[in-house]
Protein backbone atom coordinates (compact mmCIF):
# COMPACT_ATOMS: atom_id res chain seq x y z
CA UNK A 1 0.00 0.00 0.00
CA UNK A 2 1.26 3.45 -0.78
CA UNK A 3 2.56 5.79 1.87
CA UNK A 4 0.77 9.05 2.44
CA UNK A 5 2.25 12.49 2.94
CA UNK A 6 2.08 13.67 6.52
CA UNK A 7 2.08 17.31 7.57
CA UNK A 8 1.40 18.17 11.16
CA UNK A 9 2.58 20.38 13.97
CA UNK A 10 3.95 18.49 16.96
CA UNK A 11 4.79 20.49 20.08
CA UNK A 12 5.06 23.62 17.98
CA UNK A 13 7.39 22.10 15.36
CA UNK A 14 6.23 21.58 11.79
CA UNK A 15 6.70 17.94 10.75
CA UNK A 16 6.69 16.87 7.13
CA UNK A 17 7.20 13.22 6.26
CA UNK A 18 5.49 10.14 4.84
CA UNK A 19 3.90 7.18 6.60
CA UNK A 20 2.10 3.92 5.94
CA UNK A 21 -1.62 4.69 6.40
CA UNK A 22 -2.04 1.83 8.87
CA UNK A 23 0.36 3.53 11.29
CA UNK A 24 -1.46 4.56 14.44
CA UNK A 25 -0.76 8.04 15.76
CA UNK A 26 0.81 6.58 18.92
CA UNK A 27 3.26 4.52 16.83
CA UNK A 28 4.04 7.51 14.64
CA UNK A 29 4.80 9.65 17.67
CA UNK A 30 6.86 7.05 19.50
CA UNK A 31 8.69 5.34 16.66
CA UNK A 32 8.98 7.93 13.90
CA UNK A 33 9.19 11.05 16.03
CA UNK A 34 10.97 9.54 19.06
CA UNK A 35 8.37 11.04 21.37
CA UNK A 36 8.11 8.19 23.84
CA UNK A 37 6.26 10.20 26.49
CA UNK A 38 2.79 9.05 25.39
CA UNK A 39 2.59 5.39 26.39
CA UNK A 40 0.89 2.33 24.98
CA UNK A 41 -1.03 0.82 27.88
CA UNK A 42 -4.05 -1.20 26.82
CA UNK A 43 -3.95 -0.43 23.08
CA UNK A 44 -7.77 -0.65 23.13
CA UNK A 45 -8.78 2.96 23.94
CA UNK A 46 -9.59 2.20 27.57
CA UNK A 47 -6.59 3.27 29.65
CA UNK A 48 -5.70 6.73 28.33
CA UNK A 49 -1.91 6.34 28.70
CA UNK A 50 -1.58 7.35 25.02
CA UNK A 51 -3.58 10.58 25.47
CA UNK A 52 -2.33 13.53 23.41
CA UNK A 53 -3.84 16.88 22.54
CA UNK A 54 -5.08 17.08 18.94
CA UNK A 55 -6.41 20.43 17.68
CA UNK A 56 -7.13 21.48 21.24
CA UNK A 57 -8.92 18.29 22.26
CA UNK A 58 -7.75 15.30 24.24
CA UNK A 59 -7.69 12.10 22.18
CA UNK A 60 -6.41 8.56 22.60
CA UNK A 61 -3.65 8.24 20.03
CA UNK A 62 -3.85 4.42 19.97
CA UNK A 63 -7.19 4.76 18.20
CA UNK A 64 -6.34 7.40 15.61
CA UNK A 65 -4.65 6.63 12.30
CA UNK A 66 -1.81 8.94 11.36
CA UNK A 67 -3.76 10.04 8.29
CA UNK A 68 -6.68 11.14 10.46
CA UNK A 69 -4.25 13.41 12.31
CA UNK A 70 -2.89 14.89 9.10
CA UNK A 71 -2.91 18.68 9.29
CA UNK A 72 -3.47 18.62 13.03
CA UNK A 73 -1.77 20.47 15.83
CA UNK A 74 -0.51 17.86 18.30
CA UNK A 75 0.77 18.42 21.82
CA UNK A 76 2.36 15.55 23.75
CA UNK A 77 3.71 15.46 27.29
CA UNK A 78 7.07 16.54 25.83
CA UNK A 79 5.51 19.84 24.77
CA UNK A 80 3.97 20.81 28.09
CA UNK A 81 6.98 22.14 30.01
CA UNK A 82 8.43 25.52 29.03
CA UNK A 83 11.26 25.66 26.49
CA UNK A 84 13.81 26.38 29.23
CA UNK A 85 12.79 23.21 31.06
CA UNK A 86 10.61 24.89 33.70
CA UNK A 87 7.91 22.40 34.56
CA UNK A 88 4.25 23.13 33.90
CA UNK A 89 2.20 23.68 37.06
CA UNK A 90 0.64 20.24 36.56
CA UNK A 91 4.00 18.51 36.30
CA UNK A 92 5.24 20.34 39.38
CA UNK A 93 2.06 19.50 41.32
CA UNK A 94 2.24 15.80 40.41
CA UNK A 95 5.88 15.80 41.52
CA UNK A 96 5.27 17.60 44.81
CA UNK A 97 2.12 15.75 45.79
CA UNK A 98 2.98 12.18 44.93
CA UNK A 99 0.59 12.23 41.97
CA UNK A 100 2.30 9.15 40.60
CA UNK A 101 3.78 5.90 41.76
CA UNK A 102 5.04 3.80 38.86
CA UNK A 103 4.56 6.72 36.47
CA UNK A 104 3.21 4.76 33.53
CA UNK A 105 -0.15 6.57 33.36
CA UNK A 106 1.35 9.97 34.22
CA UNK A 107 1.98 11.36 30.71
CA UNK A 108 -1.63 10.59 29.77
CA UNK A 109 -2.95 11.92 33.08
CA UNK A 110 -1.06 15.20 32.77
CA UNK A 111 -1.84 15.68 29.08
CA UNK A 112 -5.52 15.07 29.80
CA UNK A 113 -5.50 17.38 32.84
CA UNK A 114 -3.70 20.03 30.76
CA UNK A 115 -6.71 20.20 28.44
CA UNK A 116 -9.26 19.77 31.23
CA UNK A 117 -7.93 22.84 33.04
CA UNK A 118 -8.21 24.89 29.87
CA UNK A 119 -11.80 23.78 29.38
CA UNK A 120 -12.64 24.25 33.04
CA UNK A 121 -10.01 26.27 34.98
CA UNK A 122 -11.69 25.79 38.38
CA UNK A 123 -13.08 22.27 38.42
CA UNK A 124 -14.70 20.68 41.46
CA UNK A 125 -13.30 17.38 42.69
CA UNK A 126 -16.18 15.59 40.97
CA UNK A 127 -15.49 17.40 37.71
CA UNK A 128 -11.83 16.39 37.90
CA UNK A 129 -12.75 12.75 38.52
CA UNK A 130 -15.23 12.81 35.66
CA UNK A 131 -12.76 14.67 33.44
CA UNK A 132 -10.07 12.02 33.91
CA UNK A 133 -12.49 9.11 33.73
CA UNK A 134 -10.83 7.99 30.49
CA UNK A 135 -7.45 7.59 32.21
CA UNK A 136 -6.69 4.57 34.35
CA UNK A 137 -4.10 4.42 37.12
CA UNK A 138 -3.38 1.05 38.72
CA UNK A 139 -1.21 2.34 41.58
CA UNK A 140 -2.45 5.44 43.31
CA UNK A 141 -6.16 5.01 43.87
CA UNK A 142 -6.43 8.43 42.15
CA UNK A 143 -6.42 10.35 45.42
CA UNK A 144 -3.13 12.12 44.85
CA UNK A 145 -3.76 12.55 41.14
CA UNK A 146 -6.96 14.46 41.86
CA UNK A 147 -5.18 16.44 44.57
CA UNK A 148 -2.32 17.31 42.20
CA UNK A 149 -4.75 18.56 39.58
CA UNK A 150 -6.59 20.64 42.19
CA UNK A 151 -3.34 22.21 43.37
CA UNK A 152 -2.21 22.87 39.79
CA UNK A 153 -5.57 24.52 39.05
CA UNK A 154 -5.09 26.85 42.03
CA UNK A 155 -1.52 27.57 41.01
CA UNK A 156 -2.55 28.38 37.44
CA UNK A 157 -5.36 30.69 38.52
CA UNK A 158 -3.01 32.56 40.88
CA UNK A 159 -0.55 32.88 38.05
CA UNK A 160 -3.24 34.21 35.75
CA UNK A 161 -4.46 36.69 38.39
CA UNK A 162 -0.88 37.95 38.81
CA UNK A 163 -0.46 38.55 35.08
CA UNK B 1 -1.82 -4.44 17.57
CA UNK B 2 -1.25 -3.19 14.07
CA UNK B 3 -4.20 -3.22 11.67
CA UNK B 4 -3.94 -4.64 8.17
CA UNK B 5 -2.82 -2.47 5.27
CA UNK B 6 -5.19 -0.13 3.50
CA UNK B 7 -5.25 2.92 1.26
CA UNK B 8 -6.37 6.10 3.00
CA UNK B 9 -8.76 8.56 1.35
CA UNK B 10 -9.99 11.85 2.71
CA UNK B 11 -12.64 13.33 0.38
CA UNK B 12 -13.72 16.91 0.99
CA UNK B 13 -17.30 16.68 -0.19
CA UNK B 14 -20.19 14.27 0.15
CA UNK B 15 -20.30 13.71 -3.62
CA UNK B 16 -16.62 12.79 -3.64
CA UNK B 17 -17.16 10.40 -0.74
CA UNK B 18 -20.09 8.71 -2.48
CA UNK B 19 -18.06 8.52 -5.70
CA UNK B 20 -15.16 6.90 -3.87
CA UNK B 21 -17.41 4.33 -2.24
CA UNK B 22 -18.92 3.46 -5.62
CA UNK B 23 -15.62 3.13 -7.41
CA UNK B 24 -13.81 1.26 -4.65
CA UNK B 25 -16.66 -1.17 -4.07
CA UNK B 26 -17.13 -3.42 -1.09
CA UNK B 27 -13.47 -3.33 -0.06
CA UNK B 28 -13.93 0.24 1.15
CA UNK B 29 -15.21 1.25 4.57
CA UNK B 30 -16.18 4.64 5.93
CA UNK B 31 -14.48 6.01 9.01
CA UNK B 32 -16.05 8.74 11.13
CA UNK B 33 -14.56 8.90 14.66
CA UNK B 34 -13.02 5.46 14.23
CA UNK B 35 -13.59 4.29 17.79
CA UNK B 36 -15.63 1.27 16.73
CA UNK B 37 -13.84 0.53 13.47
CA UNK B 38 -10.19 0.89 14.50
CA UNK B 39 -10.48 -1.63 17.37
CA UNK B 40 -12.09 -4.06 14.90
CA UNK B 41 -9.26 -3.44 12.43
CA UNK B 42 -6.69 -4.11 15.15
CA UNK B 43 -8.35 -7.46 15.80
CA UNK B 44 -8.45 -8.06 12.01
CA UNK B 45 -12.19 -8.54 12.30
CA UNK B 46 -12.39 -5.69 9.79
CA UNK B 47 -9.81 -5.64 6.98
CA UNK B 48 -10.82 -2.92 4.54
CA UNK B 49 -8.57 -2.30 1.54
CA UNK B 50 -9.63 1.32 1.52
CA UNK B 51 -10.63 3.66 4.29
CA UNK B 52 -12.72 6.70 3.38
CA UNK B 53 -12.38 9.31 6.15
CA UNK B 54 -15.35 11.69 6.34
CA UNK B 55 -13.73 14.31 8.61
CA UNK B 56 -13.38 16.95 5.87
CA UNK B 57 -16.99 16.72 4.67
CA UNK B 58 -18.19 19.97 6.23
CA UNK B 59 -21.81 19.45 5.20
CA UNK B 60 -22.09 16.60 7.73
CA UNK B 61 -21.17 18.73 10.74
CA UNK B 62 -24.18 20.92 11.44
CA UNK B 63 -26.70 20.91 14.27
CA UNK B 64 -29.99 22.60 13.35
CA UNK B 65 -32.68 23.23 15.93
CA UNK B 66 -35.97 24.86 15.07
CA UNK B 67 -39.40 24.78 16.64
CA UNK B 68 -40.59 21.85 14.58
CA UNK B 69 -37.54 19.82 13.72
CA UNK B 70 -34.05 18.99 14.94
CA UNK B 71 -31.46 17.82 12.49
CA UNK B 72 -28.01 16.45 13.32
CA UNK B 73 -25.22 15.98 10.79
CA UNK B 74 -23.66 12.53 10.94
CA UNK B 75 -20.18 13.88 11.73
CA UNK B 76 -21.26 15.85 14.80
CA UNK B 77 -19.16 14.46 17.64
CA UNK B 78 -20.56 13.47 21.01
CA UNK B 79 -18.56 16.34 22.53
CA UNK B 80 -20.14 18.85 20.11
CA UNK B 81 -23.56 17.45 20.83
CA UNK B 82 -22.96 17.86 24.58
CA UNK B 83 -21.68 21.42 24.07
CA UNK B 84 -24.71 22.66 22.13
CA UNK B 85 -26.88 24.67 24.54
CA UNK B 86 -29.49 25.22 21.86
CA UNK B 87 -29.86 21.47 21.38
CA UNK B 88 -29.90 20.89 25.11
CA UNK B 89 -32.71 23.41 25.58
CA UNK B 90 -34.86 21.69 22.96
CA UNK B 91 -34.00 18.03 23.58
CA UNK B 92 -32.08 17.50 26.82
CA UNK B 93 -32.04 13.70 26.67
CA UNK B 94 -29.29 13.88 24.03
CA UNK B 95 -26.76 15.54 26.34
CA UNK B 96 -27.80 13.24 29.19
CA UNK B 97 -27.15 10.24 26.95
CA UNK B 98 -23.89 11.44 25.38
CA UNK B 99 -22.43 12.08 28.81
CA UNK B 100 -22.94 8.39 29.57
CA UNK B 101 -21.08 7.24 26.45
CA UNK B 102 -17.42 6.21 26.78
CA UNK B 103 -15.13 8.91 28.23
CA UNK B 104 -14.08 12.49 27.37
CA UNK B 105 -11.32 11.55 24.93
CA UNK B 106 -13.55 9.16 23.00
CA UNK B 107 -16.44 11.64 22.92
CA UNK B 108 -14.09 14.13 21.24
CA UNK B 109 -13.87 11.84 18.21
CA UNK B 110 -16.91 9.55 18.37
CA UNK B 111 -19.76 10.81 16.19
CA UNK B 112 -23.53 10.58 16.35
CA UNK B 113 -23.60 9.16 12.80
CA UNK B 114 -21.11 6.41 13.60
CA UNK B 115 -22.97 5.58 16.78
CA UNK B 116 -26.30 5.05 15.03
CA UNK B 117 -25.04 3.63 11.73
CA UNK B 118 -22.70 0.95 13.05
CA UNK B 119 -25.57 -1.25 14.21
CA UNK B 120 -23.85 -2.22 17.46
CA UNK B 121 -26.64 -3.13 19.90
CA UNK B 122 -24.43 -1.79 22.70
CA UNK B 123 -24.49 1.74 21.28
CA UNK B 124 -26.77 4.13 23.12
CA UNK B 125 -28.03 6.52 20.45
CA UNK B 126 -30.00 4.01 18.34
CA UNK B 127 -32.56 3.44 21.12
CA UNK B 128 -32.76 7.19 21.67
CA UNK B 129 -33.49 7.71 17.97
CA UNK B 130 -36.10 4.95 17.93
CA UNK B 131 -37.69 6.46 21.01
CA UNK B 132 -37.75 9.93 19.38
CA UNK B 133 -39.13 8.51 16.14
CA UNK B 134 -36.12 9.81 14.19
CA UNK B 135 -35.56 9.47 10.46
CA UNK B 136 -32.15 8.70 8.96
CA UNK B 137 -31.15 10.24 5.64
CA UNK B 138 -28.93 8.02 3.49
CA UNK B 139 -27.09 9.35 0.45
CA UNK B 140 -25.91 7.04 -2.30
CA UNK B 141 -25.12 6.98 -6.00
CA UNK B 142 -28.86 6.94 -6.78
CA UNK B 143 -29.60 9.98 -4.65
CA UNK B 144 -30.95 10.16 -1.12
CA UNK B 145 -33.57 8.15 0.70
CA UNK B 146 -35.02 8.28 4.17
CA UNK B 147 -35.66 5.46 6.58
CA UNK B 148 -37.18 5.42 10.04
CA UNK B 149 -34.80 4.55 12.89
CA UNK B 150 -37.44 2.03 13.94
CA UNK B 151 -36.97 0.18 10.61
CA UNK B 152 -33.21 0.59 10.27
CA UNK B 153 -31.82 -2.13 12.53
CA UNK B 154 -32.02 -5.71 11.24
CA UNK B 155 -29.64 -7.63 13.53
CA UNK B 156 -26.40 -6.95 15.39
CA UNK B 157 -24.20 -4.96 12.96
CA UNK B 158 -26.71 -5.43 10.14
CA UNK B 159 -28.71 -2.37 9.11
CA UNK B 160 -30.75 -1.18 6.16
CA UNK B 161 -27.80 0.90 4.91
CA UNK B 162 -26.44 -0.38 1.59
CA UNK B 163 -22.66 -0.63 1.03
CA UNK B 164 -22.50 2.42 -1.24
CA UNK B 165 -24.57 4.64 1.04
CA UNK B 166 -23.56 7.20 3.63
CA UNK B 167 -25.79 8.12 6.56
CA UNK B 168 -25.73 11.90 6.35
CA UNK B 169 -28.39 13.27 8.68
CA UNK B 170 -30.56 12.30 11.61
CA UNK B 171 -33.75 14.28 11.98
CA UNK B 172 -36.72 14.17 14.29
CA UNK B 173 -39.62 16.30 15.45
CA UNK B 174 -38.62 18.68 18.23
CA UNK B 175 -40.10 17.21 21.42
CA UNK B 176 -42.98 19.19 22.92
CA UNK B 177 -41.82 21.98 25.22
CA UNK B 178 -42.17 20.95 28.86
CA UNK B 179 -41.72 17.25 28.14
CA UNK B 180 -40.08 14.98 30.68
CA UNK B 181 -37.05 12.92 29.72
CA UNK B 182 -34.52 10.47 31.13
CA UNK B 183 -31.85 8.05 29.97
CA UNK B 184 -31.09 5.55 32.70
CA UNK B 185 -28.11 3.32 31.99
CA UNK B 186 -26.74 0.60 34.22
CA UNK B 187 -23.09 -0.10 33.45
CA UNK B 188 -20.26 -1.79 35.28
CA UNK B 189 -17.87 1.13 34.96
CA UNK B 190 -17.36 4.37 33.01
CA UNK B 191 -16.88 3.60 29.36
CA UNK B 192 -18.76 0.32 29.45
CA UNK B 193 -21.72 -0.61 27.33
CA UNK B 194 -25.03 -0.87 29.14
CA UNK B 195 -26.03 -3.95 31.11
CA UNK B 196 -29.41 -2.49 30.18
CA UNK B 197 -30.59 1.05 29.55
CA UNK B 198 -33.91 2.80 29.00
CA UNK B 199 -34.75 6.07 27.26
CA UNK B 200 -38.02 7.82 27.99
CA UNK B 201 -39.70 10.98 26.77
CA UNK B 202 -43.21 11.78 27.94
CA UNK B 203 -45.63 14.64 28.31
CA UNK B 204 -47.99 15.26 31.23
CA UNK B 205 -51.03 17.48 31.39
CA UNK B 206 -53.10 17.97 34.52
CA UNK B 207 -51.35 15.07 36.21
CA UNK B 208 -52.17 12.66 33.36
CA UNK B 209 -49.61 11.24 30.95
CA UNK B 210 -50.58 12.40 27.45
CA UNK B 211 -47.81 10.90 25.32
CA UNK B 212 -44.93 8.54 26.05
CA UNK B 213 -42.19 6.77 24.15
CA UNK B 214 -39.65 4.25 25.45
CA UNK B 215 -36.44 2.92 23.86
CA UNK B 216 -34.21 0.13 25.19
CA UNK B 217 -30.44 -0.32 24.73
CA UNK B 218 -28.39 -3.54 24.68
CA UNK B 219 -31.11 -5.96 25.64
CA UNK B 220 -31.56 -7.58 22.22
CA UNK B 221 -29.50 -7.80 19.04
CA UNK B 222 -31.08 -4.52 17.92
CA UNK B 223 -32.27 -1.48 19.85
CA UNK B 224 -35.91 -1.82 20.88
CA UNK B 225 -38.83 0.56 20.74
CA UNK B 226 -41.17 -0.49 23.54
CA UNK B 227 -44.45 0.64 22.01
CA UNK B 228 -46.75 -1.42 24.20
CA UNK B 229 -45.00 -0.39 27.41
CA UNK B 230 -45.36 3.29 26.49
CA UNK B 231 -49.04 2.67 25.72
CA UNK B 232 -49.55 1.49 29.30
CA UNK B 233 -48.38 4.88 30.58
CA UNK B 234 -50.60 7.02 28.36
CA UNK B 235 -53.75 8.10 30.18
CA UNK B 236 -52.37 7.12 33.58
CA UNK B 237 -51.29 9.30 36.49
CA UNK B 238 -47.84 7.69 36.24
CA UNK B 239 -48.38 6.05 39.61
CA UNK B 240 -46.03 3.36 40.87
CA UNK B 241 -48.26 0.44 39.91
CA UNK B 242 -48.70 1.67 36.33
CA UNK B 243 -44.97 2.28 35.96
CA UNK B 244 -44.32 -1.28 37.11
CA UNK B 245 -46.83 -2.66 34.61
CA UNK B 246 -45.17 -0.65 31.83
CA UNK B 247 -41.74 -1.91 32.90
CA UNK B 248 -42.99 -5.51 32.77
CA UNK B 249 -44.34 -4.90 29.27
CA UNK B 250 -40.92 -3.54 28.25
CA UNK B 251 -39.08 -6.50 29.79
CA UNK B 252 -41.35 -8.87 27.87
CA UNK B 253 -39.89 -7.75 24.52
CA UNK B 254 -36.23 -7.98 25.61
CA UNK B 255 -33.99 -10.83 24.54
CA UNK B 256 -30.54 -10.06 25.94
CA UNK B 257 -27.50 -12.27 25.45
CA UNK B 258 -25.57 -13.86 28.26
CA UNK B 259 -22.28 -11.97 28.50
CA UNK B 260 -19.83 -10.51 31.00
CA UNK B 261 -22.55 -8.12 32.10
CA UNK B 262 -24.58 -10.94 33.57
CA UNK B 263 -26.97 -13.78 32.90
CA UNK B 264 -30.07 -13.27 30.78
CA UNK B 265 -32.48 -13.10 33.73
CA UNK B 266 -30.35 -10.49 35.47
CA UNK B 267 -30.14 -8.29 32.39
CA UNK B 268 -33.90 -8.52 31.87
CA UNK B 269 -34.40 -7.59 35.50
CA UNK B 270 -32.09 -4.60 35.14
CA UNK B 271 -33.95 -3.54 31.99
CA UNK B 272 -37.16 -3.39 34.04
CA UNK B 273 -35.48 -1.36 36.76
CA UNK B 274 -34.04 1.07 34.19
CA UNK B 275 -37.50 1.58 32.67
CA UNK B 276 -39.02 2.24 36.09
CA UNK B 277 -36.32 4.74 37.00
CA UNK B 278 -36.41 6.48 33.64
CA UNK B 279 -40.19 6.84 33.67
CA UNK B 280 -40.19 8.11 37.27
CA UNK B 281 -37.46 10.64 36.51
CA UNK B 282 -39.13 11.78 33.28
CA UNK B 283 -42.43 12.19 35.14
CA UNK B 284 -40.72 14.33 37.74
CA UNK B 285 -39.12 16.51 35.08
CA UNK B 286 -42.26 16.97 32.98
CA UNK B 287 -43.93 20.38 33.24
Amino acid sequence: MSDIKINMTINGQAVETTADPRTLLIHFLREDQNLTGPHIGCDTSHCGACTVDMNGKSVKSCTVFVGQANGADIVTIEGIAEADGTLHALQEAFRQNHGLQCGFCTPGMITRAYRLLQENPNPTEEEIRYGISGNLCRCTGYQNIVKSIQIAAEELSHKEAAE
Amino acid sequence: MIPGSFEYHRPSSLDDAIGLLSSLGEDALLVAGGHSLIPMMKLRMAMPEHLVDLQDVQSLKSITVDTNQISLGAMVTQAELIASDELHAACPILRETSLQIADPQIRNLGTIGGNVANGDPGNDMPAIMQMLGATYVLAGPQGTREIAARDFYEAAFFTAREDGEILTTIKFDTPTAGHGWAYEKQKRKIGDYATAAAAVVLTVSGGVCETASIGLTNVADTPLWAEEAAGVLVGSALDEATIKTAANAAVAITDPALDGRGPVEFRKHIAGIMVQRAVAKAAQRAQ
